[in-house]
């Protein structure tokens, strides 16, 4: 369907991902991507309990992003290491 | 002219020019970018202590830092630039830093990175490399780092990026002095400067090059043509609307055709800068090993658990509420008897042989608004202190994270949740502390919002009143009037979400800063600015007001109740008598506008029962009904902030026209909600 592809608000506590899109308007791409929310950077989710705001850890900070907005990234489950396996 | 005086102009001429030229004396001007939360600011107290100025950007509500500093007979203007994630025109922040460096040019620009979340930290820097002005990167946060497990040489980074590097832990006082020597000398040309400068990746190398051909000759100045040419691709508003004006029609639509081709050329650029921080970096950091659990990630485990983290929340609000009562309110009465009414005693004696009217202007107008300011001091002392802790610590965004489920539903922020709760205590603080907040749009509704959050004040009127028109009801009278006043926030944020500040609803992204042991020197200067700014800007509001009111409330007497406040209580009886009121409560709750404690007092001198409480119980049940009572005790509680906070509104929000906004749209909520209660009580044929 999304060839593979979850939104981040999907990942588990401790999961990983490689971030692959950003779907949302100029304004949201520009931020997050000055966050370092580029194509193939490596994501890890910090916490998240299914509802309410999510912590991702992206290039060593934590950012807390509203479920809504967390909803609009997209990314690849698994690690660098899961890739590089494969 | 005569031979002597041209000789003197001439002795005068040679014995000022050296030091004109003499570049060691030269005033250097210095700007100070960075991210937020890499310790800036750490910085810049370091740097410059007490001898700094606070003002706004010229024609912006951004706070604009300055300071001056001497390095041996050079003297050092240094700027501190409003702290930004980049330099793409995403706000009002990033557009004054990037302006400011371009037209300025200062002669040197310190990128201050955290050495912790080195590669996020250094984007910034990959942009200023961009601009004109040299750069120095000052490597701070170095013991924040080794706390996390993270490692940097900063030799290695310095060879990779071709400017010099200066390792620091500026909240433990280290490399300030090696950072003051290295901007000197790369500001005097000492140092040898090649800066590594980001490029693009080759898939936008073309394009690039085919705008900056086209744009080239038509770029106003002072903005390096390379720079627009890349903003432009980067798809940046200003940048975009600046180039539509000065190309001609022809030369902006073949820009135009360009950029509409490669609209998602934002990720691209970004990228690349990341790609190469990647490069510069790879040498120079090692990170902690898989699975290691840092420090900040054993305390967030209870700090943003939804349970533990809204407990944890809960008792340190607990912790600054109990300073504010154990050291604050004992404070204020101290200085309100001793001081206040002292300072006032002294003075009547010692103007006793002035005209009365002088007199009492002089006593009860402007030396009781003077007054009424320092008696807020202990309590804005504590929540400034506690502000300041909570956010250098690095706490703060964790108590934001916590509440933003719950400010969500008022359009808020999770980071509105500290300032409004401290409204609880004073709601001048609320106000200021709306500060804290980035988007413009949610830090003015905190402040809309603020003044329904029901302060100390307020609720000492609501325990003496309660009691006497409710006996052992008056507990749940008072709860019951706690739970209107949330009832009202909560509407008004709603309906202010909805219907008036209309627009796009900011999106949730916040960073969660490493926590770090907060830096005494920043946080003493912090309070005191706040200070200091409460009293020079809010301050002069609260003694104009004060004295204007206690005019409205003597003139043309005798007594309060032949004055214009006195008649205009008279003159709006009827409006009164919609929530069943007589005049003298109407009275009451106009002088409240000053202190919200005057509630009681005003009742005391109107009724003649002066401060005996017990005999204006028994008159204001003779006049009150339970149903008016209440009607009274409802809009009091929502009624218009007190003058200190009014004063604060205009500061903070810099505008007259939200401050008039935010008392007129509380007229009308109390006024309309005693209306209710009366004429609801008197339909259902209750408490009349």
């Amino acid at each position: 369907m999304n060839n593979g592809l979850v939104p981040l608000s999907q990942l588990a506590n401790d999961e990983e991902g490689i971030l692959s899109e950003l779907r949302g308007g100029a304004g949201f791409v520009s931020r997050l991507a000055t966050l370092g929310f580029t194509p193939g950077t490596p994501l890890t989710m910090v916490q998240n309990y299914g509802h309410g705001p999510v912590i991702v850890r992206v290039r060593d900070a934590r950012i807390a992003l509203g479920r809504s907005e967390a909803s609009k990234i997209w990314v690849r489950k698994g690690g660098e290491h899961d890739r590089a396996d494969s | 002219m005569t031979g002597p005086i041209r000789e003197r102009a001439n002795a005068a001429a040679h014995s000022s020019s050296p030091s004109i030229l003499n570049l060691s004396v030269r005033p250097l001007t210095v700007a100070l970018a960075g991210q937020p939360n890499v310790g800036k600011s750490t910085i810049f107290n370091m740097l410059t202590g007490m001898n700094q100025h606070v003002g706004n950007w010229p024609g912006k509500t951004v706070e604009q830092k300055t300071g001056q500093f001497t390095v041996g007979e050079t003297v050092v203007h240094l700027v501190d630039l409003p702290g930004t994630y980049s330099l793409t025109a995403n706000s009002e922040e990033e557009r004054i830093a990037r302006e400011y460096i371009i037209r300025e040019r200062p002669d040197v620009v310190v990128a201050v990175v955290n050495a912790a979340i080195l590669e996020r930290s250094l984007y910034l820097l990959a942009e200023l490399l961009a601009l004109p002005s040299p750069v120095v990167v000052a490597l701070n946060m170095l013991d924040v780092a080794e706390q996390e497990g993270v490692r940097v040489e900063p030799a290695v980074l310095a060879a990779a990026l071709g400017i010099p590097v200066v390792p620091m832990s500026a909240a433990r006082a280290q490399g300030v002095r090696e950072l003051v020597q290295t901007v000197v000398a790369l500001a005097r040309g000492e140092i040898d400067y090649r800066p590594n400068v980001p490029s693009i990746r080759d898939d936008h190398r073309a394009i690039l090059e085919q705008i900056q051909r086209t744009i080239q000759d038509d770029v106003p100045e002072p903005y390096p043509p390379a720079w627009v040419a890349i903003k432009l691709l980067e798809g940046d508003g200003q940048v975009t609307h600046m180039m539509q004006v000065a190309l001609s029609p022809a030369r902006w639509q073949a820009v135009h055709d360009l950029l509409r081709r490669h609209e998602d050329a934002i990720l691209d650029v970004a990228g690349a800068r990341y790609e190469w921080i990647g490069r510069m970096v790879r040498a120079a950091l090692v990170r902690p090993r898989a699975g290691q659990v840092t420090v900040t990630e054993r305390l967030d485990r209870i700090a943003t658990h939804p349970l533990w983290g809204m407990v944890l929340l809960l008792g340190v609000l607990g912790v600054v509420f109990w300073l504010t009562y154990a050291l604050g309110t004992p404070l204020q009465e101290w200085l309100d008897v001793y001081l206040v009414h002292g300072v006032a005693a002294w003075l009547s004696v010692l103007l006793s042989a002035a005209p009365g009217w002088l007199r009492n202007l002089l006593v009860d107008g402007v030396f009781a608004g003077a007054g009424l300011m320092i008696t807020f001091l202990p309590i804005l002392t504590i929540f400034f202190l506690a502000l300041a802790v909570l956010e250098d610590t690095g706490y703060m965004a964790r108590g934001a994270y916590v509440m933003d489920r719950f400010m969500h539903l008022i359009g808020l922020h999770g980071k509105s949740f500290m300032p409004l709760c401290l409204g609880f205590g004073c709601n001048v603080p609320a106000v200021m502390g709306s500060r804290i907040i980035e988007s413009p749009r949610a830090r003015l509704l905190t402040i809309l919002l603020a003044p329904l959050v029901p302060c100390t004040a307020r609720m000492s009127v609501i325990a003496i009143l309660a009691p006497i028109f409710f006996g052992d009801s008056a507990l749940w009278v008072t709860w019951g009037l706690l739970g209107l006043s949330m009832f009202a926030l909560v509407s008004l944020g709603i309906l202010l979400n909805r219907a008036v500040l209309r627009g796009e609803q900011v999106a949730f992204i916040m960073e969660l800063p490493l926590y770090h042991v907060p830096n005494g020197r920043t946080i003493a200067i912090s309070v005191w600015q706040n200070l200091v700014a409460f009293l020079k800007k809010a301050g002069t509001i609260i003694l104009a007001m004060s004295v204007v009111i206690w005019g409205l409330s003597t003139y043309p007497g005798p007594g309060i109740e032949n004055s214009v406040l006195g008649r205009l209580g008279r003159a709006l009886e009827p409006l009164g008598r919609l929530m069943g009121l007589e005049w003298p409560l109407l009275v009451a709750l106009l002088t409240s506008f000053v202190a919200k404690e005057n509630t009681v007092a005003t009742l005391g001198i109107i009724y003649g029962t002066g401060e005996r409480v017990g005999a204006l119980a028994h008159v204001l049940t003779g006049v009150l009904t339970p149903a008016a009572a209440l009607a009274f005790l409802s809009t009091q509680v929502l009624f218009i902030p007190c003058v200190a906070t009014v004063a604060a509104i205009r500061q903070e929000s810099g505008s007259w026209k939200w401050t008039m906004a935010s008392v007129g749209i509380l007229l009308v909520i109390s006024i309309l909600t005693g209306i209710l209660i009366y004429q609801g009580a008197r339909l259902l044929g209750v408490g009349i």
